[in-house]
């Protein structure tokens, strides 16, 4: 009966209704343009090809935290180690690199080694959040705010507060590569600059494609099918929408649950890799928290709710982006930096005003 | 049989009480075993080192602990604490800049600082209260408008150019004895070079002293106190005992951003400088702090004596690590660990925190 | 007699849902009013508009002859409409008294301008209004969430008698109680009704309300279907009522569904 009332009531929504949820809904996309379009003007060498695979680029680290963050928000707990078991990773990578290659292994097979070896012991946070959260019933804000201290100390211990700097000098240019290279009318070359080319016509070269871009593109595409195709995806929403429903339809949620905490760190763990890739050194981050945060500042402004059971990888992506060409575009408009902060902050309100204005978005 | 039973109860409550002990058992457990194998640790100085390095901790975990008890979070004091610094550092430059004599200008600084330092609580506050925003999600939007706000009135750097009357007060001592001599208060005597000066209880640790009798007062003795529990136990109960949650919520975000505010007014006069990030290391130890004294992130559950124990876990980690000789990067572990294992007693054994008030 | 409270067509929706849909209904002082209706009538729905926790989207509430706007449980409280939730609307981490005291706590001065709870005068007040009723705690000074459903519902009860209610709102006070219990709840409702107050009982055991209340109303789907004296009608009427005339020969007693 009561259902009927509901459904009839859905059936009859007028258009302007309408046009306001598709608004609400999609809102995140809309700003990012008129935003694009705004810098576009204000900014300089804004909208260019460059710039905006820069922006892509710069966002890969961002990109992994919170599409981690997005499935542990999606079950409605929520993971605040990530960004310090990205410096983990970060520094032990680094670290092992750099033992490796001072003991002359080719860089090749230490920079192989060192990933490997980071990501697998990056699992091991996961590991530990999972557990706490599920079988002893910590919190997740405690379990992995616990987490967050000792990845930090763990990782400031290797590093011993320092950068890891003595790092094979091909790694940076593995990470920040791109796929094409042309210099008009002259060369044109797949992975690395074309050989030979002069100082001058550096200036000239036309990249297309970071490297990044496409492994982010894999990643992003495999965690969107798991999330939205599959069922492991399925019952991610499903205990995130009830608990106790999940529980009930025999879904075994404390698996689930420790699967998706190891999946976070070791996405977060890839991050760390990435950023030796991208930087060429190995660092811890600061206790200043801000990866974590601006990890889940991407989640919800793409439309999750912190209450669980709402959100996806679309969304976090334009989560990400918005912030990105935020940055990005305040910093070529000439506008202080320090903006970048405040602008975060507001619309992480303006996002969360919304999601409550409109409880019945899915 | 009865008396086998009586006999069982009296242990089992026995071990119940231990645990319901277990914060303080611990800190006074670490306080042994680091004065053992530290010896300078429990002595006059080393009890003095702590204290002086507390206040920031302490400030951040009252504010912290009125937040968490009405089941909310405020992320933002560590930035409103780096905020405050900034502003009252800033202001005290300009005052003397413009001629005002040192003591009114840090007076006056400090006090416009204070009411200024309130705002962003106010926002949290209403952005939780009446924008339904969860408080998790407000106070980290404060953290981007804080710090940016900041960093935007420095230009990056540090605020100085303090006058040095700032640093006396802030690192000078409640009691001065030079022996056999004299006995002064507040005011450091004047010594010849070589001369013996004992120096009891640090100013700055006067400061939090009095917040925490203020706040322990507020919290068990009054109205205002028994509402924030009752918030936090449960907000329907509250609403229809009557109870204007709204305002009571829109307050305690306000107190916890002038908590943080007088710990960043701390800093300056301890530091002698203002910074925009201050405070980031000590946000995480203050939620520790409550969390370790006994609270409930649930809400309901915590006071300012827990907290307080919670805070001096932390301190006497810190201390005795630095004494044995390890780099700091050992304390955050030691926090991570010992946080996560007050949350598992708390899960592990209920009946802790359902015995009787 | 005039009416203590009356309610004159008052609706309330939850989005398209009307849970209440045009309901009037009045109390008498000294009088018992039963609240009857399936899960989801809307009953819960209906007091929770008198005592200001929901306002309505339309119609009127008078009390003592006047119109009364209660826009929020304090106003509520005010003019001595006092309710016992289904949900009780304890806090489990305080303790007995601070939760008989909730809202209105008693005060004293220290050092002449201070105000500080008075836990004394509290905890002796409570002990009074718990013997008053026969109820039986061990300490005032446990917390709620140590105690047992009846015992919570104890304090719940004293609670909303402590403060000299004129009309006392009951939604389903017996559900969590054993039967002595239940009992002694029902005496405490004729006891109070002597005493001169109103009461809006309700509950799904038909056999309670038969027991003690004097008139009968019934609510379907968010609008009234009926109302009865009780020396009028019996229970099959009653239950006929309330699940539809067209469900009585499947013969379903609503005290099995809840
Ligand atoms: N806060 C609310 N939001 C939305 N719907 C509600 C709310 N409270 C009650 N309802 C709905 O209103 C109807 C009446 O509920 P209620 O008054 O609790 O019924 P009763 O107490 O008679 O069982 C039900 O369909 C219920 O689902
Ligand atoms: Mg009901």
């Amino acid at each position: 009966m009561n259902n009927n009332k509901n459904s009839t009531l859905s059936k009859n929504q007028s258009p302007s209704n309408l046009l306001r949820i598709l608004l609400a809904k999609n809102w995140a996309l809309l700003f990012t343009l008129i935003i694009i379009l705004i810098f576009s003007f204000t900014g300089k060498r804004f909208f260019q090809l460059a710039n905006f695979q820069n922006i892509l680029h710069l966002s890969t680290i961002y990109l992994l935290l919170t599409a981690s963050e997005t499935f542990v928000i999606i079950t409605g707990g929520i993971d605040l180690s990530v960004g310090f078991v990205m410096g983990l990773s970060s520094v032990l990578s680094a670290k092992i690199i750099e033992l490796l290659h001072a003991a002359n292994l080719p860089p090749v097979l230490s920079i192989s080694i060192g990933s490997i070896v980071a990501l697998i012991v990056c699992i091991i946070p996961g590991l530990i959040n999972g557990v706490l959260i599920t079988k002893y019933k910590v919190p997740p804000f405690i379990a992995t705010l616990g987490m967050m201290g000792i990845t930090n100390g763990v990782a400031l211990i290797i590093s011993e507060g320092f950068p890891v700097a003595y790092l094979p000098g091909v790694l940076p240019s593995i990470g920040n590569s791109y796929l094409i290279y042309i210099l008009p009318g002259k060369a044109i070359s797949f992975f690395d600059k074309p050989k030979g080319i002069a100082g001058e016509e550096i200036k000239e070269l036309i990249r297309i494609i970071p490297n990044s871009l496409i492994f982010i593109s894999i990643i992003i595409f495999i965690l969107w099918h798991i999330l939205k195709k599959t069922k492991f995806g399925q019952h991610t929403y499903a205990i995130g929408g009830s608990m106790d429903a999940s529980v009930r339809a025999g879904i075994n949620t404390s698996k689930h649950l420790v699967i998706i905490y190891v999946l976070s760190s070791f996405l977060a763990g890839l991050a760390g890799v990435f950023y030796v890739f991208q930087t060429g050194i190995g660092i811890y981050t600061s206790f200043s928290a801000m990866y974590e945060l601006l990890a889940i500042a991407g989640v919800v402004i793409g439309g999750a709710s912190l209450m669980g059971g709402k959100g996806g990888i679309i969304g976090s992506v334009i989560g990400v982006f918005l912030l990105g060409v935020i940055e990005n575009g305040l910093h070529l408009s000439g506008v202080d930096p320090f903006f970048r902060y405040i602008a975060v902050g507001l619309i992480l309100i303006v996002a969360v005003i919304i999601d409550q204005s409109f409880p019945d978005l899915l | 049989m009865k008396n086998i039973v009586t006999q069982r109860n009296g242990i089992h409550r026995f071990f119940l009480q231990l645990g319901n002990k277990w914060a303080i058992i611990f800190l006074i457990l670490g306080a042994i075993l680091f004065s053992i194998i530290s010896p300078g640790f429990l002595s006059f100085n080393g009890i003095q080192v702590i204290l002086i390095n507390s206040p920031f901790i302490l400030l951040l975990g009252l504010a912290e602990t009125f937040v968490i008890i009405t089941g909310g979070i405020d992320l933002s004091v560590g930035f409103v604490m780096g905020f405050a610094s900034v502003v009252s550092a800033k202001l005290i430059a300009i005052l003397v800049e413009l001629g005002m004599n040192d003591l009114l200008s840090i007076t006056i600084g400090i006090v416009i600082t204070l009411v200024i330092g309130i705002i962003p609580g106010f926002v949290n506050g209403v952005l939780v209260a009446r924008l339904k925003v969860p408080s998790f999600i407000a106070t980290f939007s404060m953290i981007g408008i804080t710090h940016g706000v900041s960093e935007l009135l420095i230009k990056g750097v540090v605020a100085k150019n303090l006058p040095v009357l700032a640093g006396e007060i802030g690192n000078g001592s409640l009691i001065y004895i030079v022996p056999g001599r004299t006995v002064s208060f507040f005011i450091k005597p004047l010594i010849q070079r070589g001369a013996y000066l004992i120096e009891i209880l640090p100013t700055v640790f006067l400061i939090p002293f009095i917040f925490i009798l203020i706040s322990a007062f507020i919290l068990k003795r009054t109205k205002f106190g028994q509402h924030t529990y009752a918030i936090g136990g449960n907000v329907d109960a509250a609403i229809r005992a009557g109870i204007n949650v709204k305002t009571h919520i829109i307050k305690i975000y306000m107190l916890s951003s002038f908590l943080a505010t007088v710990a960043g007014i701390m800093y300056v006069l301890r530091y002698i400088t203002g910074k925009a990030d201050a405070g980031t290391g000590f946000l995480m130890d203050g939620i520790a702090a409550v969390v370790i004294g006994g609270a409930s992130l649930y809400g309901g559950v915590g006071s300012v004596w827990k907290t307080t124990i919670g805070c001096f876990i932390i301190l006497v980690l810190e201390n005795g690590l630095r004494m044995l000789g390890f780099p700091t990067f050992y304390k955050y572990i030691l926090v991570g660990i010992v946080l996560i294992f007050a949350v598992l007693v708390d899960k592990l054994f209920p009946e802790l925190i359902h015995k009787e008030e | 007699m005039e009416y203590l409270l009356e309610v004159k067509n008052l609706t309330k929706r939850f989005g398209g849902l009307v849970a209440v849909d045009n309901v009037s209904m009045g109390v008498k002082e000294g009088e018992v009013v039963g609240l009857l209706g399936d899960n989801g009538a809307g009953k819960s729905t209906l007091i929770k508009m008198i005592s200001g926790v929901y306002r309505p989207d339309g119609g009127q509430i008078f009390f003592m002859g006047k119109e009364v706007i209660i826009d929020s449980p304090i106003k509520a409280l005010s003019i001595a409409i006092e309710t016992l939730y289904q949900d009780l609307a304890l806090a489990e981490n305080l303790n007995v008294y601070s939760n008989i005291f909730l809202g209105r706590e008693k005060l004293k001065k220290v050092l002449k301008f201070i105000n500080v709870l008075d836990n004394d005068y509290m905890l002796k007040e409570s002990k009074g209004v718990l013997d008053r009723l026969e109820i039986e705690i061990p300490s005032l000074r446990n917390r709620v969430r140590m105690l047992s459903g009846g015992q919570r519902q104890a304090v719940a009860i004293s609670r909303s008698i402590y403060w000299n209610a004129r009309l006392l709102i009951l939604d389903e006070p017996t559900a969590a109680l054993g039967v002595a219990e239940q009992k002694k709840v029902l005496d405490l409702v004729r006891l109070l009704r002597s005493q001169g107050i109103g009461i809006i009982i309700i509950s799904h055991q038909l056999y309670d309300v038969f027991s003690v209340a004097d008139r009968l109303v019934i609510l379907r789907r968010g609008e009234k279907v009926g109302e009865r004296n009780i020396k009028e009608t019996n229970p099959d009427e009653i239950v006929s009522l309330i699940v539809g005339a067209e469900k009585v020969s499947e013969k379903i007693c609503p005290a099995d569904r809840d």
